[in-house]
């Protein structure tokens, strides 16, 4: 069982993501996949995180995700408000929204780190809900690319699942940039 | 398939005397004095507030009105609110 | 061919609602099962379902509702969560006595004070003497297909049924769920056949005042007294166990899936150890099974389905002759223990039965209890049996047990870092004074 936790904040689009990745991961095969928000009250702006597991076979376990194989951050000031690492396997990737590349990201200890400047390819293709980039689509990309684990293919079809027309196209361009865009360092 | 028991919960349809003849329960009777009641004036049915008063139903509205004894319990709501005053509470004993 | 859906627990309890073909649903949101009702509510008013959704002002009155509208010979539904299923427990006595066989989904939260969203069995479970038949789900899929099977169930009963599984845990968090096929639902489930219909061409008064002994009513018919009428409930009740099983079976030959009768075993037929516990817990606990057969030891889990019938029965069978049974569960009888400890305990007197039973009091109010956790308690109590313990004390996991004055610092001390993480995640809520009641699920917002 692969365990993904999403960290970001309130309106990012966290808890959808963590569903597309569940649909992405359904779709390719893995026939056990859950996603689960944060439980509780849900705020904009405010730290949260959502989890998606994915097996091979159903999953029975429901309780919250202790270490999870893969991290991805869809707001890089989060790393200075919640201790990211805790979470986070040793040896773990850690997928990170940022200008920076991933050679350039230092966070200390042993970890595999993917960066994907998501704000750019967000505001490149007009992903723009009030007000803000859509930073989780391009992150999806960056998953694709780094996690090893579900396809880019696969992703594809689980933003359609989510998203209808023309919403659907403007994501996926912004998916396959972020996918070619994204740099990864370290990786086991 | 077991038989089915139409008897799984308490229910009672409308039926008289569901508490036996209650008539006995009385202490005063309603006495009409048909020369004020406005039914028996009119000649027709007419008024029949003490037929809609009644809480157990036992006023029947005809011309003259008349009272089912055997299941008035003597509560005297009919001559309070007979407008006519027509209807007197009289001691059973008396 | 066949129709798999990722979903929340909630989602899949509306479609099995609206796969049912209710006619009438009344329901007043409450986190975590407002989601549920929202999804029903879409399906009324977008036609996919020919029902009313009457609106009403409070829990007590969305049972007088739904009992109205059975007792007039609709299929109803309803769902709530804590305190609206405490609010509704005048009119729980009222619809079980009354023979109406209403379908509830209860979103299990805990009970304030203090006020708490976050999931616990507390609830319902003290519902349990209402008169429900209650039935614990264990994932999304159980959930969908359970619904539809309470119906079944309470029509041929004419006893209300609580269908009940975790908030957040299940109602909140997406996984496959496969959607039964529409035509073979009907064909599953005949239209509702009330015992007795309220009508204007044959009037009648449902529940009067009813004397301590028996009477014949003016037609001449002997009429039950109370005590009649309350030992055709409890034999109404404890007769389900058999429609239970028998349904499950019919609806596992039609769709495939077998979820348990009136309880189910996990790696059970050679294990000396058992786990047991209701709903999303105990499919934890299989994890916790599987970890401990790591460690060479024989373990296996009961999961209670069915709470109310008690599976007296299947329980004397299943759990005989083991080393030691373990009961998981997410409430407490205070003053006593466990509720479901209790009920095993007094289901195994006169079996001879000798196994320590050690009652873990866990996920009060949402904390987390994981399969790991479930594993390390069972191998610690394990070695307190080996070293003589017969009668273990209840234990509260992962909870700071220390009494300021009392000299030993408390077992199961939970794990700090997930304390940890759980301070920062929720010092800001309370903080912001957030209202919980009637707080929305968790949204994120519908984009990318």
């Amino acid at each position: 069982m692969q365990e993904v936790i999403w960290h970001g904040r309130g309106g990012q689009g966290v808890v959808v993501a963590a569903q597309i990745l569940a649909e992405s991961a359904y779709l390719q095969g893995f026939k056990g996949v859950t996603s689960a928000p944060t439980f509780g009250p849900e705020r904009r702006g405010a730290p949260l995180t959502a989890s998606t597991r994915i097996a091979n076979e159903p999953i029975r376990m429901f309780s919250q995700i202790e270490r999870a194989d893969i991290a991805v951050v869809l707001d890089a000031s989060l790393l200075e408000v919640v201790d990211i690492l805790a979470s986070l396997k040793e040896g773990g990737l850690i997928i990170i929204n940022t200008q920076l590349k991933a050679d350039e990201v230092e966070i200390g200890g042993c970890y595999g780190i993917a960066a994907v400047d998501a704000v750019a390819i967000a505001l490149k293709h007009r992903l723009i809900k009030e007000g803000a980039p859509i930073v989780n689509t391009p992150l999806l990309g960056a998953f694709a690319r780094a996690g090893d684990l579900v396809s880019l293919e696969y992703i594809e079809k689980g933003l359609r699942w989510k998203l209808s027309g023309g919403a659907a196209t403007a994501n996926i361009l912004a998916l396959n940039a972020a996918f070619e865009e994204t740099t990864i360092k370290n990786k086991s | 398939m077991e038989k089915k028991d139409d008897n799984i919960t308490a229910m009672c349809r409308p039926a008289v005397g569901e508490a036996g003849k209650t008539g006995d329960w009385r202490d005063m009777r309603p006495v009409i004095d048909q020369s004020k009641c406005i039914s028996a004036i009119k000649n027709r049915a007419a008024c029949l507030l003490c037929w809609l008063y009644c809480p157990d139903g036992v006023v029947i509205p005809t011309v003259p009105v008349g009272i089912d004894l055997e299941y008035c319990k003597g509560c005297g709501i009919c001559a309070e609110e007979c407008p006519a005053k027509a209807i007197t509470m009289v001691n059973e004993g008396g | 061919m066949s129709n798999v859906q990722i979903m929340t627990g909630n989602q899949a309890a509306a479609i099995g609602v609206k796969l049912s073909n209710v006619q009438v649903i009344s329901a007043y949101p409450i986190t975590p099962q407002t989601s549920l009702t929202e999804a029903i509510s879409q399906f009324v008013e977008g036609g996919e379902l020919k029902a009313e959704y009457i609106r009403v002002e409070s829990e007590h009155s969305v049972l007088a509702v739904c009992i109205s509208a059975s007792a007039v010979g609709a299929r109803v539904f309803t769902s709530t969560s804590s305190h609206g299923l405490l609010y509704m427990h005048e009119q729980l006595h009222w619809a079980a006595g009354s023979r109406l066989p209403i379908v509830m989904c209860c979103v299990n939260r805990g009970v304030g004070a203090p006020w708490s969203i976050f999931n616990d069995q507390q609830d319902s479970v003290a519902q349990r003497d209402t008169g429900w038949i209650q039935i614990y789900c264990r994932n999304n899929q159980e959930i969908i297909d359970t619904l539809i099977q309470a119906y079944r169930i309470a029509e041929a009963v004419y006893v209300p049924v609580m269908v009940c599984y975790d908030g957040f845990v299940l109602s909140h968090t997406m996984m496959p769920v496969e959607v039964p096929d529409a035509d073979l639902v009907k064909d599953f489930l005949p239209p509702y056949k009330p015992h007795m219909i309220l009508s204007p061409e044959d009037p009648r008064n449902i529940n009067p005042v009813i004397f301590p002994w028996r009477r014949q009513d003016p037609e001449g018919v002997l009429r039950d007294g109370y005590m009649e009428l309350r030992y055709k409930l409890q034999k109404a009740t404890e007769g389900a166990r058999d429609i239970i099983v028998a349904t499950n079976r019919a609806y596992t030959e039609v769709f495939g899936r077998d979820h348990g009768g009136m309880l189910w075993t996990y790696r059970a037929d050679d294990a000396e150890v058992i786990l047991t516990a209701m709903g999303s817990l105990a499919s934890e606990a299989t994890v916790a099974a599987d970890m401990l057969r790591e460690r060479e030891i024989k373990a296996g889990v009961v999961g209670i389905r069915v709470f109310r019938p008690f599976p007296k029965e299947e329980v004397r069978e299943v759990f005989g002759n083991r080393c030691a049974i373990f009961v998981f569960e997410k409430d407490i009888s205070y003053g006593y223990e466990g509720a479901l400890c209790s009920d095993l305990k007094a289901a195994f007197y006169g079996t001879g039965s000798r196994a320590p039973i050690h009652n873990y009091i866990v996920g009060l109010g949402g904390r987390d209890v994981k399969a790991r956790e479930l594993a390390e308690a069972t191998l610690s109590s394990l070695e307190a049996i080996a070293s003589g313990t017969t009668e273990p004390e209840t234990t509260w996991l992962n909870c700071d047990t220390y009494l300021p004055g009392s000299e030993v610092r408390g077992q199961g001390l939970g794990d700090r870092r997930q304390e940890e993480k759980c301070r920062i995640n929720y010092s800001r809520s309370i903080k912001k004074n957030i209202c919980c009641r009637g707080t929305g699920p968790a949204r994120g917002v519908a984009s990318p």
